[in-house]
């Protein structure tokens, strides 16, 4: 199993969801990716897309600067 | 069968490309399957070096709205038109071209950007990929 990182902090519309899919489709099945950004529509989207491919979010974590962390298993 | 989107890029308008372009991008990314079939003013985007060349849809300005609203792109971090096709190509987006476009206005393939299409075909292609679409776009 690996761990994948990806910051889109700073990014915005549509590319910390096409980061996340670009990531997800590189990974193997049992891979984790951890996503960090600030875009705040895409805090929702990203577990959005993942319940429509039928991925689990492990964990989604918001800090004080509004900056957001999410973990999903491929 | 994976859910598709197919969207018609008629128009050249460089906001409206952006428009095709991240809804192209969103359907890739939630898992779906996407085409996007460009005719006419969309075609012409698709020369080398064309696909940022069209105006606004509204107040252009001769230009200098479209520089604006590039400027204030630029300063909310929007990527460009050329990477957000790249990324489309990446996650396995499908291009394709408007034969009879070409014909009426004269293009060659080898004035396009023919490591973007996949495909040249006519309204029976488009049909093709549009009849078992979830979400189809004339934009």
């Amino acid at each position: 199993m690996t761990e994948t990182n990806i910051d889109v902090r700073g990014q915005t519309c549509p590319v910390p969801l096409v980061e996340c899919r670009k990531a997800l489709k590189k990974a193997a099945p049992g891979d984790e990716i951890i996503i960090l950004g600030t875009h705040p529509a895409s805090k929702k989207e990203i577990p959005m897309a993942c319940t429509a491919m039928g991925l689990e979010v492990m964990e989604i974590e918001e800090n004080a600067d509004k900056e957001w962390k999410i973990r999903i298993k491929r | 069968m994976t859910d598709k989107a197919v969207i018609v890029v008629h128009s050249g308008d460089l906001d409206k490309i952006y428009s095709a372009m991240i809804v192209a991008n969103g359907a890739l990314s939630m898992g779906m399957d996407a085409s996007l079939f460009f005719t006419f003013w969309g075609l012409q985007c698709l020369k080398k070096n064309g696909f940022d060349k069209g105006p606004l849809s509204r107040m252009n300005l001769l230009g200098l709205g479209k520089w604006m609203v590039k400027s204030r792109m630029k300063k909310a971090n929007v990527v460009s038109l050329e990477r957000l096709m790249n990324d489309y190509k990446e996650l396995g987006g499908k291009v394709i071209a408007c034969e009879m476009t070409m014909e009426i206005m004269g293009i060659k393939p080898e004035q396009l950007n023919r490591e973007w299409i996949d495909e040249y075909g006519a309204v029976g292609t488009y049909i093709m990929e549009a009849k078992d679409a979830k979400i189809t776009l004339f934009i």
